[in-house]
């Protein structure tokens, strides 16, 4: 649907309008939500074939939008989101809507529960549209070894739109929805943000509740926000953060920030290490000019250097592999899920169902993360890895004694081709940008820029 | 020859019976239908999350205090990975390298000797669900009521040297347990269980390789296992063989160890810290109102009792192994007005029978410590006789009351004046001269016969034990 304009200039579709905008436009009755998800949902469908964004779609929206129109009447929107439409990854629990993690060991589960950011988000009034294509169970880097197929740009539909929340990052370039919920653990909001050309926010580990979110690696797991602005993104991180009893590693305290958009005065980092490893010059020159331009807005560049970065990928795929071999042993064909059909033994049923209902990266990382869990490897690679990231800590509290922020690029290339052949080592080595803030439990955005994108604290 | 010498540890399960579960808010009960009692996050369902239940934490601590053990202030939960039917999460989150208590000791008696048991650690950990075999149904049921129902491991030291102390050690150690009410400890449901270590060595040697035998479901399942494998284990190393390290089932039934795992398929758990839950910090002010309150734990009360008050070990562990006979019987001895073995007699014999009948408690009894101690004291000074005694407690169990008021009333009191009772003796002797004779020809039981008639012609009265006496004296001295 498009909204004339008094002179007949075509104006924006409302599926590719703003939070504030689109929360004005309800509360004037310029439109419904109902009218709203209308056009998202069109957009959607539209796209589906062309980008591969959702996985299911929520029958119950058209329901949730009604209320919402209701709520607003009514003047009980206690919320900015009412109204809005939302999508979600699909590694996060939705009550009676499936959830599969792209992976045909959770095909057809139907969770019995929400996380606690979804609850929120519907106490909020927010309209959830369905849930998103991903990596299989979050492992990847370009949403495409899931059991749906890839995800596609928007930009250019011959590359793929990142991983592992690439549905969530492509839905909300796309138009598909106005806001999207992803997960981030290495780098899975920012860097599908950063190649659709959005703003994915990563946040502090425990500022939004893990409740809900189906683990791959517990110590680094985040819920993460996108959206087309970074005021978008705040509204919704806004709307998920704080406490939740049913997570005791969420932060007591509910961090809810003003944006300024005042830079004067603001300490940026700029890390030699991760300046030396982009080789992409494209990136580091649109990285050099945005960072010029924020100096001349009153921002100062620091140098800083953090060393534990070189190490900080292998650090990360041990960790995070140990704890997923760990979180993905529930999957046994026991209680939910996949069981493969006229298995004989225990271990029979337990080989097959494992065997056929998980896909290649994710078998990788199991059988990476059980061994370097097991006796004799432990002390070697796990513990060692725990001591790396320790360090990482340490480097990053070092340097912000310097800096407020650090700036740096999101990925070494501004997309990935799909069909491509690059090796699963070359792919996690990619990870080199991304990764240190997730090691250290510190909160990192990605925003555009043209064709480059920045890593900001 | 060589002198084979067993060692013996024991791992101990009991379930805490907070009000919910370890790590969810679900019921902690036993018997309810199956999968009622459980939820997203005990289920393991994808995307759930632990929250730790604090009082499970001070429960380990109050048990830890009853065995001296060293308290943790801050320690740690890992997860204990492997794949079973019962297990949701297919890990377990238990406690490995810093457990909330460390070395301590339980004192058992031992053929009347102190024998200092040392405890290695407790820690806590989550229950696994059950699984059922139903004849109607071909394959495995899975009952996941029992998952995440908070467990303390006690593991001892493996000082044990023999079935019959792991028996006794096994049951001190269940009475510690009740006292500070942590468990309810009724092997029957399962709230307390048992893995058995054995291995043998020759005395002064080092120690052999130790077998783990598992599914343990009785105390004296446990003698029967320990003896088994004792005596399999010395068998092997008599014909020159090596044990091997296993972990074996026992098969009470058939009373054999059957083989389960063996040391090349161990199972590598791959401990690793649990990152859903931080370190387990506790309150110090907590610990140490928990360590003030601690009453005396029954392994303390059972060796007082014998060593100081000379108490014989059974009656002694009768006694202590109930909070409340140990409390009648120690504030009665505190009273001071009469013997302890009285008391531990009636306690152990009359009291203890009519509450094993009923299924009363002692408070539902009749029995004051006061009641009780009047007489044992009547009886001991001779004021009533054994059989008086006997009539008074009868009375003071179903009915109460006061001791004196029931003598008198029922007239029990009994003349154990001497001038009295040689009189007797001596009437009884004039009218029996074919029973004194038979007595003093060597007919001893003639005198048990006299002392009937002398009875008889008090009416009762006489104090008996006296009048024997007396009698006896009577027949021996004169002509």
């Amino acid at each position: 649907m498009f909204c004339g304009a008094k002179d007949g200039a075509v104006m924006m579709s409302l599926c590719d309008m703003s939070v504030s905008v689109l929360a004005d436009m309800l509360r004037n009755k310029h439109c419904s939500a109902r009218e709203l998800l209308t056009d998202v949902m069109d957009r959607a469908k539209a796209v589906q074939t062309e980008l591969n964004c959702y996985i299911t779609f929520n029958d119950k929206a058209v329901q949730a939008a009604d209320e919402a129109d209701r709520r607003i009447a009514a003047g009980e929107d206690i919320s900015l989101l009412t109204g809005i439409p939302v999508a979600i990854k699909d590694n996060i629990s939705t009550r009676g809507l499936r959830t599969t993690c792209a992976s045909k060991m959770l095909e057809s589960y139907i969770p019995p529960y929400s996380a606690t950011a979804v609850e929120r988000l519907e106490s909020a009034g927010a309209v959830v549209i369905g849930k998103t294509n991903m990596d299989e169970f979050a492992m990847g880097s370009a949403s495409d070894t899931g059991i749906f197929g890839a995800v596609r740009n928007p930009v250019d539909n011959n590359y793929s739109a990142g991983g592992s929340s690439g549905g969530s990052a492509a839905a909300v370039a796309g138009g598909a929805a106005v806001l999207a919920l992803g997960s981030d653990t290495g780098g899975s909001v920012r860097q599908p943000a950063s190649f659709c050309g959005v703003v994915g926010f990563c946040p502090s580990y425990g500022a939004v509740s893990r409740y809900g979110l189906i683990a791959f690696a517990s110590s680094l797991d985040r819920i993460g926000s996108i959206g087309r602005s970074v005021r978008d993104t705040f509204y919704l991180h806004n709307t998920i953060n704080g406490y939740d009893i049913k997570d005791v590693t969420s932060f007591e305290k509910k961090i809810s920030p003003e944006l300024t958009g005042e830079l004067k005065g603001l300490r940026i980092g700029v890390c030699a290490e991760m300046m030396k490893a982009c080789t992409d010059a494209e990136i580091s020159d649109a990285l050099e000019a945005a960072m010029k331009e924020m100096e001349k807005q009153g921002a100062e560049l620091v140098d800083i250097s953090i060393p534990s970065v070189k190490d900080a990928v292998k650090a990360y795929y041990i960790i995070s592999s140990a704890e997923a071999s760990s979180n993905l042993a529930r999957y046994d064909g026991v209680r939910c899920g996949f069981r493969a059909k006229d298995t004989g033994s225990l271990a029979d049923m337990y080989k097959r169902s494992r065997t056929e209902g998980f896909g290649a990266e994710v078998k990788r990382r199991i059988m990476l993360g059980t061994f370097v869990l097991s006796e004799g490897y432990f002390e070697a690679y796990y513990k060692r890895a725990l001591s790396c990231r320790r360090r990482i800590s340490y480097d990053f509290d070092r340097a912000f004694e310097l800096c407020d922020i650090i700036a740096a690029p999101v990925y070494p290339r501004a997309g990935t081709a799909l069909n491509n052949s690059i090796s699963a080592t070359d792919m996690y080595a990619a990870d080199i940008f991304t990764v240190p803030a997730s090691m250290a439990g510190l909160p990192a955005v990605s925003v555009p820029c043209g064709r480059s994108s920045q890593d900001f604290r | 020859m060589a002198v084979i010498e067993p060692v013996i540890g024991l791992e101990v399960h009991a379930e805490l019976n907070t009000r919910s579960k370890l790590f969810c808010s679900c019921k902690n009960v036993f018997g309810a239908e199956p999968n009622t009692n459980v939820c997203p996050v005990c289920l393991g369902l994808p995307g759930t999350l632990p929250r730790l239940n604090r009082q499970a934490c001070y429960h380990a601590v109050k048990m830890g205090h009853a065995l001296s053990c060293e308290i943790n202030m801050v320690s740690r939960q890992d997860r204990k990975n492997y794949f079973y039917p019962d297990l949701p999460k297919a890990y377990q989150i238990s406690q490995a390298d810093i457990p909330i208590c460390g070395r301590g000791y339980l004192d058992i008696l031992v053929d009347n000797e102190v024998r200092r048991i040392g405890i290695n650690r407790i820690h806590i950990e989550e229950d696994a669900g059950k699984l059922l075999h139903d004849d109607g149904y071909e394959g495995t049921l899975c009952d996941y009521n029992r998952c995440g129902v908070p467990l303390i491991e006690i593991v001892t030291e493996p000082d044990l040297r023999s079935s019959a102390e792991a028996r006794v050690f096994l049951e001190t150690l269940r009475a510690v347990l009740r006292y500070t009410a942590v468990s309810d400890c009724k092997m029957q449901e399962g709230s307390i269980r048992c893995d058995v270590n054995v291995s043998v060595h020759e005395k002064g040697k080092p120690l052999g390789t130790r077998c783990e035998l598992k599914n343990v479901n009785s105390f004296s399942a446990a003698l029967r296992g320990i003896e088994y494998e004792i005596k399999r284990q010395t068998e092997i190393i008599a014909q020159g063989g090596i044990v091997e390290r296993e972990t074996l089932r026992w098969d009470d039934k058939n009373g054999v160890s059957i083989l389960m795992r063996s040391k090349e398929n161990a199972q590598d758990y791959r401990f690793f810290p649990e990152p859903d839950l931080g370190d387990i910090v506790l309150d110090e002010e907590e610990v140490r109102t928990l360590k003030a309150e601690m009453p005396e734990m029954p392994d303390k009360k059972m060796i007082r009792y014998v060593k100081e008050q000379g108490l014989n070990s059974s009656e002694a562990f009768i006694i202590a192994d109930s909070p409340e006979k140990a409390g009648l019987y120690d504030e009665c001895v505190s009273l001071g007005k009469c013997g302890c073995h009285s008391v531990a007699n009636r306690i152990v014999g009359e009291i203890t029978k009519y509450m094993n009948d009923t299924g009363k408690t002692i408070i539902e009894t009749g029995i004051t410590p006061e009641n009780l101690c009047s007489l044992c004291s009547a009886h001991e000074n001779g004021v009533i006789s054994s059989s008086g005694s006997k009539t008074v407690l009868d009375e003071l169990i179903i009915k109460g009351g006061n001791t004196e008021e029931i003598i008198n009333r029922l007239g029990l009191v009994q003349n154990s004046d001497t001038g009295f009772l040689s009189e007797l003796a001596g009437n009884v002797i004039a009218l029996n001269e074919k029973s004194v004779n038979d007595y003093r020809n060597g007919k001893t039981n003639a005198l048990g016969y006299l002392v009937g008639q002398a009875m008889k012609a008090s009416g009762g009265k006489a104090d008996p034990a006296k009048l024997k006496e007396i009698l006896e004296n009577k027949l021996k001295t004169e002509e």
